[in-house]
């Protein structure tokens, strides 16, 4: 956390990389992080700006295919993100934005070169993963079932050096089997857009990374959690 | 019109009128789709000899449609499809049902404009605006003007009437040898950011849009919305007093305007018509009910909302959201919809996916209270104005429980 003690995060270039309510994590974050005295400050980085490198939290969306090829290009030339994160920041991506933390991934019809933050690669399945979500999350992290809405057309192949961040149960995730990656601080899911609206537990990790804090105080998550009971319920009966 | 379309065309009415008696729906379905079946070409063969002009965008589609067909009726009768059923079923049930008009004007889905402008070869094509929609299936914007934009290179003789105001609409339309661009205004600008010809960012201010790495940039509109009217190409300005709410809908007027004028209708002739409309498909009906004045809004998706909050009333009300089949399985674009106008006024939620709107008007600082019903919401409000803003199966619903109000 940089020595004022206030959260910083960045949405990373919501002009490419914001399809499906991306905007949710950014609020949700600032929201849960000001309800427990936590001094916030967001900052919203379009694709023509140098990316700044001592924020606490970035965040990467989805986006169609040009846009994230495009979002993959100028990540690179900018190479902002790569000394946040070996400075220890916190990423969060979601769908197109996760497929950018591997080595590559393909966007019409290309291959084209990822951040390489992490030890996955993505390519084309055979369909296209469209509907809920969901399955146990690595223990290790603590959390509750994850639960989402995917779609994508994108299958992701994990290397040794990451973890996957959830056994799928529901819906398609990385492959059928596996959903998600993580390692250190970077956190990668299919479950697209709001993604922290329906798992308000991967937000308080991602603010517990950012400030070191092994707990923080409890929430009034009711709405949530109907949320939460109501779509696994849905997602079992169906 | 040849024996089998004929036939068909007559098969078509009957089916139409029979799912009609027997409460099945209002027929504009079902009445195309086995005429179809019959004659393939049906709409073409329907089509034929008549005026036509087509209707297309994300939103405002139903109402600029019922606008624009008040409008031409100064010429003479007009065939249209007035309940939103706007596929090529549709458009066969409401030609089939017309019978002989002179004109039509047709609400077309913005996937289907391509397949409708060669069945119905149009002499003009209105075009609103393109934004995200049930994002679980609808093409990418971006895509959708590209198909526009192909579509129409292959129809020249075509004269479109097209949004100055929306990026994806001008790059759709700029192609076309004739174009009159009207300027309805636009709230939403979360897909235009990116130019749809060279990828460059695309910036605003005020009124003005520009790309900043190509020419595209905002045509000079000529017809244009001015306080309660409108301004026509010759600069002179006609009062609109519609009783349909908001300024969405004198944009929509200004396009009905914009069509009409196409087929020789003069504004000073068409205005007074468009006061006569005051319902479309349910949509901004106004129903009373245990002394509460309810209102119906529909609000699909993003862009539809910001409308939706422009028109409604500083009064209690009822959000209801659904997602089911025909209003996309997705709700994460409720997290594009800023429900801060809502702040202060007594607000109520119901829909099957209530949890999904209640933790997002949580995070936008709205209170709201949950209701299980749509009486337990009008129980819960004090009699005068109720608006009632839903997307689509959700209003339906609601239309259901108000005796299908027209």
């Amino acid at each position: 956390m940089s020595s004022d003690s206030t959260i910083r995060i960045v949405w990373i270039y919501p002009d490419l990389l914001s399809t499906y309510g991306d905007r949710g994590n950014l609020l949700i974050l600032a929201r849960r992080a000001a309800l427990r005295g936590l001094p916030v400050q967001t900052l919203e980085v379009r694709s023509d700006q140098p990316l700044p490198t001592t924020a606490d939290i970035y965040l990467l969306g989805g986006g169609e295919d040009g846009p994230q090829a495009l979002a993959a290009q100028r990540l690179i030339a900018d190479g902002g993100l790569h000394r946040a994160v070996a400075q220890g920041s916190v990423v969060f991506a979601v769908c197109a934005g996760y497929q950018l933390l591997g080595g590559s991934f393909f966007a019409k019809g290309t291959r084209y070169a990822g951040l390489n933050l992490l030890d996955f690669s993505s390519d084309r399945g055979p369909t296209r993963a469209v509907g809920e979500l969901g399955g146990p999350i690595d223990p290790r992290l603590g959390l509750p079932p994850l639960t989402g809405f995917e779609n994508h057309g994108g299958r992701t192949h994990l290397g040794p050096g990451v973890s996957p961040l959830a056994r799928v149960t529901t819906g398609i995730g990385n492959d059928g089997t596996t959903e998600g990656a993580w390692r250190g601080k970077l956190l990668g899911t299919y479950s697209h857009g709001p993604a922290l609206s329906r798992n308000p537990a991967i937000a308080d990790l991602l603010l517990r990374w950012a400030t070191g804090y092994d707990s923080l105080p409890p929430l009034d998550d009711t709405w949530s959690d109907r949320l939460r009971a109501e779509r696994m319920a849905a997602t079992a009966a169906s | 019109m040849p024996l089998r379309a004929k036939v068909a065309s007559s098969v078509s009415r009957t089916a139409a009128a029979l799912s009609r008696a027997a409460g099945r729906g209002d027929g504009s379905v079902i009445g195309g789709w086995i005429g179809l079946k019959i004659d393939p070409d049906l709409l073409a063969h329907l089509a034929a000899g008549r005026a036509i002009a087509l209707v297309s965008g994300t939103n405002g589609k139903t109402t600029t449609t019922r606008l624009a067909a008040a409008a031409v009726g100064v010429l003479g009768p007009v065939a249209t499809n007035g309940f939103g059923a706007n596929m090529p079923t549709g458009h066969t049930s409401a030609l089939a049902k017309a019978g002989q008009t002179p004109y039509a004007v047709l609400e077309v889905d913005e996937h289907y404009l391509p397949k409708v402008l060669v069945a119905t070869e149009p002499r003009v094509v209105a075009l609103l605006n393109l934004s995200r929609d049930q994002l679980d299936r609808a093409k990418e914007v971006a895509m959708m003007a590209q198909m526009w934009r192909t579509a129409l290179a292959q129809h020249p003789g075509v004269h479109v009437v097209a949004n100055a105001d929306d990026p994806m609409v001008v790059w759709a339309a700029a192609g076309s040898p004739a174009v009159t661009w009207f300027s309805a205004g636009q709230r939403w600008h979360d897909d235009s950011w990116v130019c749809p010809e060279c990828g460059s960012p695309i910036e605003r201010q005020a009124d003005q849009w520009w790309c900043t790495g190509c020419s595209l940039r905002r045509p000079v509109p000529q017809w244009v919305v001015e306080d309660e009217g409108v301004v026509d190409p010759r600069g002179a300005w006609h009062k609109i007093s519609l009783q349909l709410p908001g300024r969405v809908n004198l944009g929509n007027a200004a396009t009905a305007l914009a069509l009409a004028a196409q087929f020789g209708v003069r504004p000073t002739d068409a205005v007074t018509r468009l006061s006569t409309v005051a319902s479309v498909a349910g949509r901004y009906a106004q129903v009373v009910r245990d002394g509460r004045n309810i209102r119906l809004l529909l609000a699909k998706n993003p862009a539809s909302w910001l409308e939706a909050f422009d028109m409604a009333d500083n009064a209690p009300t009822l959000l209801s959201i659904n997602a089911r089949d025909p209003d996309g399985l997705d709700t994460s674009w409720l997290f594009d919809v800023d429900f801060s106008p809502l702040r202060g006024r007594q607000v109520l939620i119901t829909g099957d996916r209530a949890y999904d709107l209640a933790v997002r008007l949580e995070v936008n600082d709205v209170r709201f209270q949950h209701v299980r019903t749509f009486g337990e919401a009008v129980r819960l409000v004090p009699p005068g104005r109720l608006e009632v803003i839903a997307n689509y199966t959700a209003f339906q619903d609601i239309r259901a429980e108000l005796d299908r109000v027209l």
